[in-house]
């Protein structure tokens, strides 16, 4: 790597300044994508901004009135699989920890799962069937976006050069949600297929992951279970569960790469809705 | 190659980087430029752990750390658990278990076994395995090193009951 500077700055607003400056600077959060790429030679930069330890990131904000939560971009997988965090989303903390090892978790931040924005981030699922919302920040002022605009192709995302993520917004809800994955090990494994579902009131949410380009929610597959499924008495038939499955496998559009088959990521993925389905509504 | 100065605080001990590229991995200036061998390089990558050191208290994978961006914090290798020549009871008790084959990957796991132990007086085998999940041992099989983490626990436990 031939960086020629590293800066490490401690608020916000200074991040921000030396990114208005800087545009093309790479950001360095937990460094558990970026600094492969760096120890690879992949990816060579001249600045570094290092934002991991803005005070104004690293911190979380639950508003039981509005009934959400803000996670700031610098908290890191090992705090988010904790309580508090777990206990108000709990598919969320179920996601953070499928990602890497304790020493991953410990340096991986939610900001940066969000900024390399890969098919496969185990977080991105979450985010998608909490409809999530991504804050932004420049110098030049604040926007917000659903994650749905925010992710826009593998690894590509609607961020401009010079600004930052913030940080995450996501609903708090007390309905069932959970997340789940496959690969070739308990830990330390990039997901071949990931689902999450996430019980709203009166529906369901359902987002794909690692099964095409970028995140994919289920409509069809949503609608099922809002049409067919006892919210009240967490019912739901045999049927409709195999038809929810179905559905999830045909929106899905995976593609063959090292890691796994298009065919097998199909196959895994719907067996991923119907448990997550069957273990939203027990019943029968 | 620039001729940037920093310093960093390892092992209760300021050390000044210098002619570094401030790019560098936290493993690389650790092995290359302070001569602390300990902390190995496999991967680079973060899948294999053998670079494990803890930072600020947490148990971290050294190749995925900037160096220039971990002034000011509190970095400790396996070279700071115990005195060369003097080793600890983590070390002793994979010495004892025949936790330790070709020994590559053993400064590593005696990292991620130190945080697991000062956090933990009584892990359940699911604990070490998770605690130990990011560190990989390709001779062992695991069960050596799991028994001499649950031999230390159990140690210590001892102690401190003597001590009540």
């Amino acid at each position: 790597m031939s960086a020629t500077s590293v800066t490490v700055p401690r608020t916000l607003a200074d991040a921000l300044r030396m990114l208005a400056d800087s545009p093309e600077a790479a950001v360095l959060a937990g460094g558990t994508d970026l600094m492969v790429e760096f120890n690879a030679g992949h990816l060579r930069a001249t600045e570094v901004v290092v934002v991991n330890r803005i005070g104004e990131l690293c911190s979380w904000q639950h508003n039981p009135d509005l009934g959400t939560l803000h996670i700031g971009a610098g908290v890191t997988y090992s705090e988010i699989e904790q309580s508090p965090i777990a206990g108000w989303v709990p598919a969320l903390a179920q996601a953070a920890r499928t990602v890497g090892s304790p020493q991953i978790r410990h340096a991986a931040t939610i900001g940066g799962n969000v900024a390399t924005c890969s098919p496969a981030g185990d977080g991105l699922p979450v985010l998608s069937a909490l409809e999530a919302q991504v804050h932004l920040a420049s110098a030049s002022g604040e926007r917000t976006l659903p994650f749905a605009d925010f992710m826009i192709g593998p690894k590509r995302t609607a961020l401009q050069p010079g600004e930052l993520i913030t940080g995450v917004t996501v609903p708090v809800f007390s309905g069932w949600q959970g997340y789940s994955k496959v690969g070739v090990r308990n830990a330390m494994v990039i997901a071949v297929a990931s689902a999450s579902l996430v019980v709203a009131p009166r529906d369901v949410r359902l987002a794909l992951g690692s099964v095409g380009p970028v995140i994919l929610r289920c409509e069809e597959a949503e609608a099922l279970i809002a049409a067919e499924a006892d919210f009240e008495a967490r019912r739901v038939s045999a049927p409709v569960v195999e038809r929810f499955a179905e559905l999830a496998r045909s929106a899905a559009r995976p593609i063959d790469d090292h890691r796994s088959t298009a065919e097998y990521r199909r196959h895994a993925v719907g067996v991923l809705a119907g448990r997550l389905l069957r273990r939203a509504f027990p019943n029968e | 190659m620039s001729s940037e100065l920093y310093r960093l605080h390892v092992n209760g001990v300021t050390r000044e980087v210098r002619d570094a590229w401030v790019g560098e991995s936290l493993l690389f200036v650790l092995r290359e430029r302070l001569g602390l061998m300990g902390s190995k390089g496999a991967c680079e990558q973060g899948e294999c752990g053998s670079c494990s050191v803890l930072i600020d208290d947490e148990l971290l994978c050294s190749c995925l750390v900037l160096a220039a961006g971990a002034v000011g914090q509190a970095i400790v290798t396996i070279e700071g658990v115990a005195p060369v020549g003097a080793p600890n009871d983590v070390q002793q008790a994979f010495v004892d278990c025949g936790a330790v084959q070709c020994g590559f990957c053993t400064p590593g796991l005696i990292m991620a076994a130190h945080a697991l132990l000062e956090r933990s007086s009584a892990p359940s085998e699911m604990e070490i395995r998770e605690e130990l999940s990011g560190n990989i041992c390709r001779c062992t099989g695991y069960g050596r090193i799991i028994e001499a983490v649950q031999r230390v626990a159990v140690a210590r436990r001892a102690v401190s009951e003597g001590d009540a």
